[in-house]
């Protein structure tokens, strides 16, 4: 038996078909979950509540507070209420059970490794990440006690082949930053499942709107919600969102969700808190202990961003496709890799995971290498070029020379960042101004 | 569809009753409104338990709860004198809140229904993870009205709001505010 209630299935009190609760849609949610008017004035739009504490009812209401026995607010390290409704917004698109936002993409990285984690674990990675994280798993995370494999992941066995018993998670991003490439995550998390660990994806790239890495076997999901979620490049900001699935209790991994837990007297998270523990582990444990907080003004920014998700995602897809066709036709262009092209040796994933488009940020190969790429960069005038991704402004930039600068020539090839690649982020701008642009500055090359 | 009509040999026996895979809001609001007494088989006096939180929660929620555990008859939890049995309780009942595993929550039902009457029970409730699809026939030719793996405790706080509070999901979109089922 299931210990979860599906919480698709428990979505409104309006009637859907065949007598069940009514289905709401994407776009809908995106603008309405979490946020109910204020109870107390009426406020329609959600307040940002600017304030770091807040008071206790009297000294029991205080210790059953600390005791985690009552829903409430205490602190705004821990949780605040317009971060909640950010929380709750997120954890709902990607139809998971509970969120916990944080500072950065990054910083919510940390707190799932942090959460899973003991000196001395291990965890899998896809080697076709974000260069940050690249660094972050494999320079930063030794000094904690933690190893990181980093494998190819798309053959899927090589999850298998690089398993060892210290093992505590495979993470990888669906949709790989910087370079079109779509991972078979279905088949990842059947590997993870089958050894009993968990898989963590990063789904950044793709977003809620084009792809639910739970709805394919994924365990936890993390954004930096700074890309597309808050989609408009003003607000710093990451979620992690449990699945609501995982069994804690199948094997002796994860001590930390399923062994009483000593600051908190003896509570085991797992079975107190049930489908949402880790979501409360992380926040009461991690949030507590790390501090990696998200502000309430910035949470705000990014409810505003997300309210829009799924009409400036379509419209970032369709942009993309039409300038990754155009782009090779270009003779200055020697490849370009985006799944939305039969070209693309993800093609085929692409139509599978992510049929409503293929995302925005994809990179080309441009004839002259190194040089040309720097030149490129230099002459077009719409284009942004900045270290970042899914803003309302179309973006270029040279990863080689930026984001993957700080790696070797070997781990630039393999995250897809050589000497000729031309990363780009497709805004939301009129497409026949993005295509003139590329077409003026590839003209100068 | 009934058992039998499923045709699936590694069905859960404990798992047929398609009327009882999901329950509206309006539902269990209704009877978190109705309900003032409740008895919890299986109430534990470990502050750490998970009973133990459900019931100091829905104590300062308005519910009166009489705690019912064989092994602790006597003693007391957060007030309340536990009683080893329903048929040793005092009290008028209207709900009997299961905090035992699914295949206890079959005797246990068949006690419920014989304490029916005298009690005043009218809900049958099971813990969240605790299911019995022959238990809930039962008592529901009995005419109970029966929940299963839900907790009042979370499904207070996810329709009064509170859960949210948390970052869950509480999986409702309303744009009326949120008020608690007591009120």
């Amino acid at each position: 038996m299931s210990v979860r209630t599906d919480i698709n299935k428990v979505t409104s009190n309006i009637p859907g078909e065949e007598g069940g609760p009514r289905q709401y849609g994407m776009s809908t949610i995106a603008v309405h979950a979490g946020a109910r008017p204020d109870p107390v004035t009426g406020a329609r739009q959600t307040p940002i509540y600017q304030t770091t504490s807040f008071v206790f009812d009297n000294a029991e209401h205080a210790s059953e507070l600390f005791n985690l026995q009552t829903f409430g607010y205490v602190y705004s390290r821990m949780t605040n209420p317009t971060v909640s409704v950010f929380e709750e917004r997120i954890a709902q698109l990607e139809g998971g059970r509970g969120a916990v936002a944080a500072a950065s993409g990054h910083a919510a990285q940390f707190l799932a490794a942090v959460s899973l984690l003991e000196a001395g674990d291990e965890f899998i990675a896809s080697r076709n990440l974000y260069g940050g994280s690249l660094t972050q798993f494999g320079v930063s995370f030794p000094k904690l006690g933690w190893k990181c494999h980093f494998v190819d992941a798309t053959d899927p066995k090589n999850f298998e082949k690089a398993m060892t018993d210290r093992v505590k998670f495979f993470f990888c991003e669906g949709v790989a930053n910087p370079g079109g490439i779509i991972l078979d995550i279905e088949h990842i998390s059947e590997i993870a499942n089958k050894h009993g660990v968990l898989l963590i994806v990063d789904n950044t790239l793709a977003s809620p709107y084009l792809m639910r890495p739970f709805e394919w076997g994924a365990d936890l999901v993390i954004h930096s919600t700074t890309k597309f979620i808050g989609g408009h490049g003003n607000t710093m900001g990451g979620i992690l969102i449990e699945s609501g699935n995982i069994d804690w209790f199948r094997n002796d991994k994860y001590p930390g969700m399923s062994k009483p837990d000593s600051a908190y007297h003896g509570l085991v998270f797992a079975e107190t808190f049930g489908d949402f523990g880790f979501t409360m582990r992380t926040r009461m444990v991690g949030l507590r202990d790390y501090g990696a907080t998200l502000s309430p003004t910035a949470a705000w920014n990014l409810l505003q961003g997300v309210e829009t998700l799924p009409l400036r995602m379509q419209r970032h897809c369709d942009n993309a496709q039409a300038v990754a066709e155009w782009l090779e036709k270009h003779p200055k262009v020697s490849w370009v890799s985006y799944p939305g092209l039969k070209s693309s040796p993800f093609y085929e994933l692409g139509q599978k995971y992510l049929p409503k488009g293929k995302g925005s940020v994809f990179t080309f190969g441009i004839k002259g290498g190194f040089d040309a790429g720097v030149k490129l960069i230099d002459c077009v005038e719409l284009h942004s070029h900045l270290a970042n991704i899914g803003d309302t402004r179309s973006l270029i930039l040279h990863p080689a020379s930026t984001t993957h600068r700080q790696l070797s020539d070997e781990q630039r090839e393999g995250a897809g960042a050589g000497p000729d690649v031309v990363r780009l982020s497709i805004g939301i701008e009129d497409i026949d101004d993005v295509i003139a642009d590329l077409e003026q500055a590839l003209a100068q090359t | 569809m009934s058992r039998a009509e499923s045709g699936d040999q590694n069905a859960d026996p404990l798992v047929y009753l398609e009327h009882h895979n999901y329950y509206s809001d309006s539902k269990i609001r209704r009877i978190l409104r109705e309900v003032k007494t409740f008895a919890m088989v299986g109430a534990s006096t470990a502050w750490r338990r998970p009973s133990f939180y459900a019931m100091k929660y829905l104590q300062h929620k308005g519910y009166r709860i009489i705690p019912i555990n064989p092994g602790r008859a006597g003693g007391e939890v957060l007030g309340e004198t536990i009683y080893g049995s329903l048929a040793d309780t005092p009290h008028k009942i209207d709900m009997v809140d299961i905090f035992r595993t699914s295949e206890e929550a079959y005797d246990i039902t068949k006690d419920v229904i014989a304490n029916k009457d005298e009690r005043g029970i009218k809900y049958l409730w099971m813990q969240l993870t605790v299911r019995n699809d022959p238990a809930a026939e039962l008592a529901e030719t009995a005419g109970l009205e029966v929940v299963m793996n839900r907790c009042p405790k979370i499904e207070f706080g996810r329709l009064s709001g509170e859960l949210s509070w948390s970052g869950v999901n509480s999986g409702i979109i309303t744009a009326k505010t949120l008020r608690s089922p007591k009120s």
